[in-house]
């Protein structure tokens, strides 16, 4: 199977039943992306797939061949953290760390979502034109993943500042 | 997860005839699928890939909508098309899963997906007539909070998971099907069954048969629809009760009114009683109560879930009121 992982083209002979976190884990070293429940319940093993997020823990890696595979790992460029990584440390979105790729990850894949006018539960006007994202929307779009420690608000200060307050 | 081999189908042609092989079963996006083949609930020999067919939107000539059964929920929730002429279907979708799944999950699977009962998911524990049928129910006497109020049987009491198959069974949705032996077309208030003595037999689907699409029929009435859930989170959670309805009101009288319930049976719960209740009544709160109150009659509460009755009706009301003052 060949796959672009984080802009680096890889090919890998694994069994069918893999899932695209083991193959991320357990054959390409990549350990970012996190087995939280593996039943698509917690978001800690989200993707970005083509630009998408994605579960990964719930997709079977044969069905993602020749696609673009982003994880936490390849967001830094030249040797510097992403924008939103820095304000994850910065607004203490996190303590034990363990969901943190998944939300990193699944933030940047809302914030397109939602810039390309996808609407969401809580969007007064789903037939309007544009969506704007504030925090009731951040929390709606990101309830796919969970953190156990509770560090939700450090979590939606550091997206807010990065995607909100820039608008 | 038992071993399977792999396919993925190019044409629906090559699908069908992949998926009449012994053990076949078709793979969407693997939301449900792939989760209950690790428990070990689902074991198919072969997995047909049919992610690569059509997942077009096409707007029809005479006004309605074809939808490709390989569709991500996403795509069809964000849709222009959808988001004006079928706003419930938009908003049920938007009030499934997440954003993740929503991205993964396609609309023949959202139709195909299995009961969350946690007794069906307990292989180890639990007997369950749907996984081992014949074995018995530990939902019947259980934690059925839950759980069906209405069409359940003595074999089963699971309920269908979908929030979108709620609003096709309000927009009076199509199902395309195609086999070896060709196309036919099924209503989805048709398409799911209720459990009987046979609760395994969810689908009117002939083994190998394939959902090549959904068809929105072109009907004014949809652009006046909306999607209510009522569940124990904000968000990403399933159901206890949801509304799908939508409604034509002219000078205060009911001209023409759909509605559908989400969480409360085996399957989408088409409430016909209560349409026909209302058709040519005045629009008032105690008219859509009364109406509610017609379909629930023969609601039969669990030990844990009677509150679903009262729960249903205040919704069904709420959601018809709401419809009501958004047209004024």
């Amino acid at each position: 199977m060949r796959f672009l992982v984080n802009g680096q083209p890889v090919e890998v002979d694994v069994d069918v039943r893999t899932s695209l976190l083991d193959l991320l884990r357990d054959h390409l070293e990549l350990h970012g992306s996190k087995k939280g429940c593996n039943q698509g319940a917690c978001g800690a093993c989200t993707v970005l797939v083509d630009g998408e997020r994605i579960l990964s823990c719930l997709a079977l890696a044969v069905q993602y061949q020749g696609k673009e595979i982003t994880t936490i790992e390849g967001l830094e460029e030249d040797g510097h953290l992403h924008p939103l990584q820095e304000a994850f440390i910065r607004h203490d979105g996190f303590q034990c760390g363990y969901c943190t790729p998944g939300q990193i990850c699944s933030a940047i894949g809302m914030v397109a979502e939602a810039k390309r006018g996808m609407p969401s539960h809580v969007t007064r006007n789903p037939g309007g034109e544009f969506v704007k994202l504030d925090r009731d929307e951040v929390r709606e779009r990101m309830s796919g993943n969970l953190c156990r420690c509770g560090a939700y608000n450090g979590i939606v200060d550091a997206i807010s500042e990065v995607y909100l307050e820039a608008e | 997860m038992n071993p399977f081999t792999y396919e993925r189908a190019e044409q629906a042609e090559d699908a069908v005839r992949l998926g009449s092989a012994q053990g076949a079963k078709f793979l969407g996006g693997g939301t449900n699928l792939v989760d209950l083949m690790r428990e070990t609930i689902e074991r198919p020999e072969s997995l047909v890939d049919v992610t690569g067919l059509s997942a077009e939107i096409e707007e029809r000539a005479d006004g309605g909508l074809r939808i490709g059964a390989a569709a991500r929920n996403s795509a069809v929730a964000e849709h222009r098309a959808v988001r004006s002429r079928y706003p419930a279907l938009s908003r049920a979708l938007l009030a499934g899963a997440s954003g993740q799944i929503r991205n993964m999950a396609t609309v023949g699977g959202n139709i195909l997906q299995r009961t969350r009962c946690a007794y069906f998911y307990d292989d180890d524990g639990s007997r369950c007539n749907k996984r081992d049928p014949g074995q018995g129910c530990d939902a019947i006497d259980g934690f059925n909070r839950m759980h069906a109020i209405l069409g359940a049987s003595t074999s089963c009491v699971a309920t269908h998971p979908s929030d979108m198959c709620v609003a096709l069974a309000a927009l009076d949705a199509l199902i395309h099907l195609r086999s070896k032996r060709g196309e036919r077309v099924v209503p989805l208030t048709e398409f799911h069954r209720l459990p009987g003595e046979t609760p395994q037999v969810e689908t009117v689907l002939e083994p190998g048969e394939l959902i090549v699409a959904v068809e929105l029929p072109a009907n004014p009435i949809a652009q006046r629809s909306t999607y209510r859930k009522v569940r124990d989170r904000a968000s990403y959670a399933f159901a206890l009760v949801s509304v799908a309805a939508a409604l034509d009101v002219e000078g205060g009288m009911v001209k023409d009114v759909r509605l559908a319930l989400g969480g409360v049976a085996h399957k989408p719960w088409r409430a016909f009683r209560a349409e026909a209740a209302l058709r040519g009544k005045e629009a008032t709160a105690e008219n859509f109560r009364a109406a509610a109150g017609a379909e629930l009659i023969e609601a039969k509460p669990l030990g844990y879930n009677a509150f679903k009755i009262e729960l249903a009706a205040r919704t069904i009301t709420a959601v018809l009121r709401e419809l009501v003052e958004g047209a004024q």
